[in-house]
């Protein structure tokens, strides 16, 4: 006997609230370019030439990505809100408590060793972030995901070696990246607090993040810190005292002189 | 941060001044990271070929740096990395003996022949 089709017994997937969506979108593309603004302090101060060209061309990676993310942004806020967006409004003309990137994003460089271990943090996030997106509702973030995650790879081999190498180097490189670990550490915890508008579960990334860090830590002979405060308050648009002078120098061009092209 | 970095050429590297990883590993390692020379292939089929050199502690960063300096704009789709010191040169000195006898030898190169129109890369 045939077996009565039963109403849809699979409920499809949440459809995301429209003003999440952009906000999470906006989230993403403005965490991926306040970090390639503040890789981009490095051209032509790299500790030597090759690797001067490698953190700009991670800076473009970056930078490529928060394009993406912001043009589907503007798209999605011009159909919702009948307003007249762009990537370049999206980025150069909104103020410090509109931007939603993570703290750690915003914070000065410091030196070599701080500046590899944001980004290995940062990209061991933001790779399994865009692994959820990939698999998630939005078809046009997750064909963003898929074609970031091939670049996200490369930044945590790159960086993920700069820890291993500088961690279990010389007493110097060991002791800079104990003192990089202190100044970016208390900043990880952001990572896995949702936002109200969030469309990943992000607290569930943090046992695989840990994970990852510690593996490579084990390597480099450097420890997690346990215990500590953690700072927030980025994804909702409370930053540190830093978002305001990269934004200063980010956007001065575009509010001198309006729709300047070139 | 002002950084010397000593570039040594092919035939002029002395002993030693390469081998930076064995006794003085405490000092300024990046002013003494060797030279590497970085070979590319274009695509499959072809052979790789030099495409200049870069400094790098070690091979796997070798290959990494090579990544980023050399195929930023879609350049190859293979790398080779080898230490300069490995590279041996022959003595521009011996240019008259060594490859002036082949100039008059003309029998020597295969232009007697037609290639196909298909035959590439020759």
């Amino acid at each position: 006997m045939l077996i009565p089709n039963p109403q849809s017994p699979i409920p499809n997937p949440p459809i995301p609230n429209p003003q999440s969506l952009i906000k999470a979108t906006l989230s993403l593309a403005d965490s991926t370019l306040i970090l390639g603004q503040r890789n981009g302090e490095w051209c032509a101060h790299g500790p030597i030439l090759e690797q001067d060209i490698a953190i700009t061309n991670i800076t473009l990676d970056l930078i490529g990505q928060a394009r993406n993310f912001y043009q589907y942004a503007a798209t999605l806020i011009n159909q919702s809100e009948n307003k007249n967006e762009t990537e370049d409004s999206l980025a150069y003309l909104r103020t410090e408590r509109e931007f939603k990137n993570h703290l750690i994003c915003e914070l000065p460089n410091g030196d070599w060793a701080q500046t590899i271990l944001r980004q290995f943090f940062f990209s061991s996030f933001q790779l399994m972030v865009f692994e959820q997106l990939e698999k998630g509702v939005d078809e046009q973030l997750a064909a963003i995901a898929t074609k970031s995650i091939k670049e996200i790879n490369y930044h945590i081999k790159w960086s993920s070696e700069w820890v291993i190498r500088l961690g279990d180097g010389t007493a110097e490189s060991h002791n800079r990246m104990n003192n990089a670990i202190d100044a970016l550490w208390n900043y990880t915890g952001e990572f896995f607090i949702p936002a109200d508008y969030e469309m990943i579960d992000v607290a569930s990334l943090k046992v695989n993040w840990l994970e990852k860090i510690k593996t490579v830590f084990e390597e480099a002979t450097l420890s997690v810190p346990e215990n500590t405060f953690m700072q927030t308050g980025g994804k909702n648009g409370i930053h540190t005292e830093h978002l305001g002078y990269i934004l200063a120098e980010m956007q001065s061009l575009q509010r001198t002189y309006p729709g300047a092209e070139w | 941060m002002n950084t010397a970095i000593k570039k040594y050429y092919y035939g002029d590297i002395p002993d030693g001044a390469a081998d930076n990883n064995s006794e003085k590993k405490s000092s300024t390692a990046e002013s003494t990271w060797p030279l590497w020379e970085v070979f590319i292939r274009s695509k499959q089929g072809l052979d790789h070929k030099h495409a200049g050199s870069l400094h790098a502690a070690d091979a796997e960063m070798a290959i990494q740096n090579a990544r980023d300096v050399y195929t930023r704009r879609q350049e190859g789709i293979s790398l080779w990395v080898v230490e300069s010191k490995y590279i041996h040169a022959s003595n521009p000195d011996d240019a008259e003996m060594f490859y002036e006898p082949a100039s008059d030898k003309v029998y020597r190169h295969p232009t007697f022949y037609d290639l196909p129109d298909e035959l590439k890369h020759m």
